[in-house]
């Protein structure tokens, strides 16, 4: 069976050959794995970076970073042997797509509840030392449809109590266990407020939220500076127990983000105040209302989490949602991250940030929404969101504007490797793409030339 | 037939007229049209008409619109076109510049397109209203598993704020259903999308009734977590196969009654047989007098549905959801069954496990109806992009289908779901002018609804940015509401 897309692999022009021998001469590299190196070329390239080049270069290397990136005819750096050259002319380069607010790999099928693990459950209030890096599972078939979308990295986040847990950055490198996998196991603290996490948990107001937060980060701190008498259990009594107090003692020191999820404009200066309080680094997710609050969230340079779609007054403390806030948070300065929040349909991020666009959002903007701005809030910039010389090869060939639904992806890569779209919706189309011999397997089908010769029937 | 009745469609009295049209439909689904065919005898007979409580006096526009791709979702688009929309009718569509009659407005379509406004076959908006709190849940009577007597049109908030939003999303009709918690969740109501006070208010003239139906997981679910009948999916087929059964078994005996009082003799009147208000509803649908819309998802789950179809003898109008419709398409298309399902929502829960982006495609390829419903709020309010996606994604996987094909997933094979493609789903002369300007091609994701006529009212402008639909919306604060 053909996979979804193929890597278009285009015969050398012959300048890039004289470009190959010559610097053939100077190349002295010490052994590199066989890797791939790949050179994509004549595609506009965005960076994410600031950089936009109409017609570009990207050059990944044997060891899955990016070597270069510039215009397509800048000098090509050296390389030991002959690298596979991608044409993107008329296509559209950018860094892989990230959705930091996503469940993916946390839960197979939503309604079974044996295949969900983005909750932690249990009577406990405080879950901080739950990891859903424990529970992701990189089999998932919604992985390689994620990819569909240009998805490269997403984060897995926690649900449930008011402090649910830590959150993985993942690759979706592969849908074998070992490729698909958890880069970093931490890299937020998530913390639902508002009035319904509350109530869920016996609390019936989201003041009664903060004052467990006060609480519990008091005990950390104390916690913190008193870990010899905890160990002797020379300690008053603790809100939280020992692994949940140790994991959130790097959020009070400001090291570990803290994403809020909360909607309501005056909750969310709240958060920012608490933050203030006990040194949290926070980020806001959902934020609805954040348009309102956002010269506060600009001057401190909060990231805030939306999705352009919810423009609903879904419920009371969002009775503010709008479709362009987005645009509205961009305009004030606040760095704006795009999300899904989703499981199954991650793939649908691309069009989330185009509609973003639509409402007003810059298209430069959007880009850096679903992959720098992301990358920088969770820490990983170092590694991903742009196309930078030293940073992971997460690169997306795309055959148009992203955020176009027309668009599709071409090509792919994941630190350097070339990974393929197709997924079980392709397979599944396949295999019932003529029904004449409905239901039984696509391969014995296609050995089966008899079969085959009717195929065109059904769409008579 | 409404259509010929309301030909002077002035809306002076918009009230009057659909309340006009819920009557016909009301006094269809009584089991009259039976009872016409045997002459003098109605039986049962026709409910009163209801009297018109809320009348609004409004003018359509008359209005042409200039120069711009007129996509009409009959097959053929015109690159430089014009449109009049005159008496809340369409009066004339050209390739050639109309000249606009006395007093009519002037739309420059200069790089514009205009569609047919589009129609969501699957909507629970004002029967789950926004805010989404417990008050607002109006869409299951989840106290029996077969609820037919009751009617979504008596559930729905006309202020839910999401009938704005939808409408400036380019919808102009869409279908309020009941929820899948039964196996008869109750009469459908389709509405066009003109505020009003309430929600006969906004019923779209002349639209047959509809009933929703469910199989699979939701109604054994919800009944099996209450140790109750049906706990399983023979639970469900037999549960229906009992209603199905009754209403049968009363049909005959109102036809009993009617031969009775016809043959009568003097002092011997027949008793008449007590009525069911519930039967007569699923008699309406044996009968064909409402349209049949079933919840599914599986392939097989679908079969066993139109296995029960043809046990008695009824129709379906389209399959819901329909996430392995493809799996049955050409039966579908046989039966002439549309399926109303999302471009690529799946995952969910068991039965949406083999949902596929390539199921409207493929649907279409094959060259059955296929309709890309919302059944969401948030999703409503871009139909458009979600054709686009299901368009592009079985472009891509070389199946056959154009973009007027795609257009139609949202319009014209909408219109004929819900049995009023002879009043709108296509721009054609002398169709309700309910259309839309667009920004920019509708498939892109850029394009924006620019202007909505509904019957021929301008009920969305963009450059207005008039007040909310919803009086929920009234005094919120600065800035809200977009």
């Amino acid at each position: 069976m053909k996979a979804a897309t193929e890597t278009e692999i285009s015969s050398r022009p012959w300048w890039l050959a004289l470009i190959w021998l010559t610097g053939a001469a100077a190349i002295v590299l010490t052994a590199t794995p066989a890797g791939a190196q790949t050179v994509i070329r004549g595609g506009e390239v965005m960076t994410a970076s600031g950089d936009t080049f109409e017609e570009g270069t990207v050059v990944i290397g044997a060891d899955g970073t990016i070597k270069a990136v510039g215009q397509a005819d800048m000098d090509l750096p050296s390389m030991e042997g002959e690298p596979e050259v991608v044409d993107a002319s008329g296509k559209v380069v950018t860094p892989g797509l990230v959705d930091v607010g996503t469940r993916l790999g946390l839960a197979e099928v939503w309604a079974v509840g044996s295949t969900r693990d983005h909750d932690r459950g249990g009577q406990s209030r405080i879950r901080a030392a739950f990891r859903t890096s424990d529970a992701f599972n990189p089999d998932s078939t919604a992985i390689p449809v994620t990819r569909t979308g240009g998805v490269t990295s997403a984060v897995i986040v926690p649900a449930g109590g008011i402090v649910a847990g830590q959150s993985a950055w993942i690759d979706l490198k592969g849908n074998q266990v070992g490729h698909a996998h958890v880069t970093e196991s931490t890299v937020g603290m998530h913390i639902q407020l508002g009035p319904r996490r509350a109530r869920r948990w016996g609390l019936r107001s989201r003041a009664a939220v903060l004052e467990e937060l006060r609480e519990l980060y008091d005990n950390v701190t104390y916690f913190d500076e008193h870990r010899e008498d905890f160990n002797r259990n020379r300690i008053r009594p603790m809100e939280a127990s020992r692994l949940d107090l140790e994991a959130l003692v790097p959020t009070a020191e400001g090291e570990l983000p803290v994403v809020f999820h909360v909607n309501r404009a005056d909750e969310i200066l709240r958060a920012l105040e608490f933050s203030d309080e006990v040194g949290l680094d926070p980020i806001i997710a959902g934020g609805a209302e954040a348009w309102k609050v956002a010269d506060r969230l600009a001057e401190r340079r909060v990231p805030v989490i939306v999705n352009p779609h919810a423009n609903l007054p879904a419920r009371f403390s969002a009775l503010g949602a709008r479709a362009d806030s987005a645009a509205l948070l961009a305009e004030a300065g606040v760095p704006v991250i795009i999300s899904t929040f989703g499981t199954h349909n991650v793939r649908k991020l691309r069009q989330l940030a185009g509609n973003a666009v639509r409402a007003g959002l810059s298209h430069e903007k959007a880009i850096r929404a679903v992959t720098e701005t992301p990358a920088a809030a969770f820490g990983q910039d170092e590694g991903y969101g742009s196309l930078q010389a030293g940073k992971r090869a997460n690169v997306v060939v795309w055959s148009g504007d992203p955020f176009e639904m027309s668009s599709r992806v071409d090509a792919m890569f994941i630190d350097g490797e070339s990974v393929t779209t197709n997924n079980r919706h392709r397979e599944l189309m396949e295999r019932y793409r003529t029904l004449d011999r409905r239901g039984e397997p696509a391969d014995q089908r296609s050995d089966d030339e008899s079969a085959d010769s009717t195929s065109g029937s059904t769409s008579e | 037939m409404m259509h010929d009745m309301t030909d002077a469609l002035t809306r002076v009295l918009r009230l009057g007229v659909a309340l006009g049209a819920i009557a016909l439909v009301g006094a269809g689904c009584a089991g009259s049209t039976k009872a016409k065919k045997e002459g003098d005898v109605t039986w049962p007979p026709a409910d009163d008409e209801p009297r018109d409580l809320t009348p609004v006096t409004v003018e359509p526009e008359t209005v042409v619109i200039q120069n711009a791709t007129v996509m009409t979702a009959t097959g053929e688009t015109l690159e430089s076109g014009s449109i009049l929309l005159e008496d809340g009718d369409i009066a004339e569509i050209s390739d050639e510049t109309i000249e606009p009659p006395e007093g009519a407005k002037i739309v420059d379509g200069e790089g514009k397109f205009v569609t047919p406004g589009l129609i969501d076959t699957h909507s629970h908006i004002g029967v789950y209203s926004v805010p989404g709190v417990q008050a607002h849940a109006d869409g299951n009577e989840a106290t029996s598993p077969t609820t037919p007597e009751v009617d979504a049109a008596d559930s729905t908030w006309p202020q839910d704020p999401a009938f704005g939003r939808a409408l400036a999303g380019g919808v102009t009709a869409l279908q309020i259903l009941p929820g899948s918690a039964n196996l008869m969740g109750g009469r459908t109501v389709t509405l066009e999308m003109h505020p009003g006070i309430s929600s006969r208010a906004m019923v779209f003239e002349g639209a047959p009734g509809g009933m929703k139906m469910a199989c699979g997981e939701n109604p054994k679910r919800v009944y099996g977590s209450r140790g109750r009948m049906p706990s399983t999916r023979m639970g469900n087929h037999a549960y229906l196969r009992k209603i199905f059964q009754d209403a049968a078994e009363l049909r005959d005996t109102y036809e009993d009654y009617r031969e009775k009082l016809k043959n009568h003799s003097e002092g011997d009147k027949p008793t008449p047989p007590s009525r069911s208000h519930a039967l007569e509803n699923v008699i309406s649908v044996l009968e064909g007098e409402i349209l049949l819309h079933v919840h599914c998802y599986r392939a097989d789950d679908i079969v066993r549905f139109l296995e029960l179809a043809d046990e008695f003898d009824f129709e379906i109008r389209s399959i819901h959801h329909g996430l392995e419709a493809y799996k049955v398409r050409d039966i579908l298309t046989k039966w002439d069954i549309s399926v109303s399902t999302w471009a690529d929502w799946w995952g969910y829960k068991m039965e949406m496990h083999d949902g596929i982006p390539y199921n409207a495609g493929l649907i279409s390829d094959a060259g059955g109806r296929a309709v890309i419903h919302s059944d969401s709020p948030i999703g409503v309010q871009r139909l458009n992009q979600e054709a686009a996606k299901a368009f592009y994604k079985a472009k891509h996987a070389g199946l056959d289908v154009t973009v007027d094909d795609a257009l139609r997933w949202i319009t014209a094979n909408a219109a004929w779901t819900l049995g009023i493609l002879d009043k709108t789903g296509t721009l054609e002369e002398g169709k309700r002018a309910d259309v839309v300007v667009w920004s920019d091609h509708p498939f892109s994701t850029y394009a924006e609804a620019e202007k909505v006529w509904v019957e021929g009212h301008r009920e969305f402008d963009r450059s207005r940015e008039g007040e909310p639909w919803s009086d929920f919306e009234v005094g919120q604060g600065e800035g809200v509401r977009r």
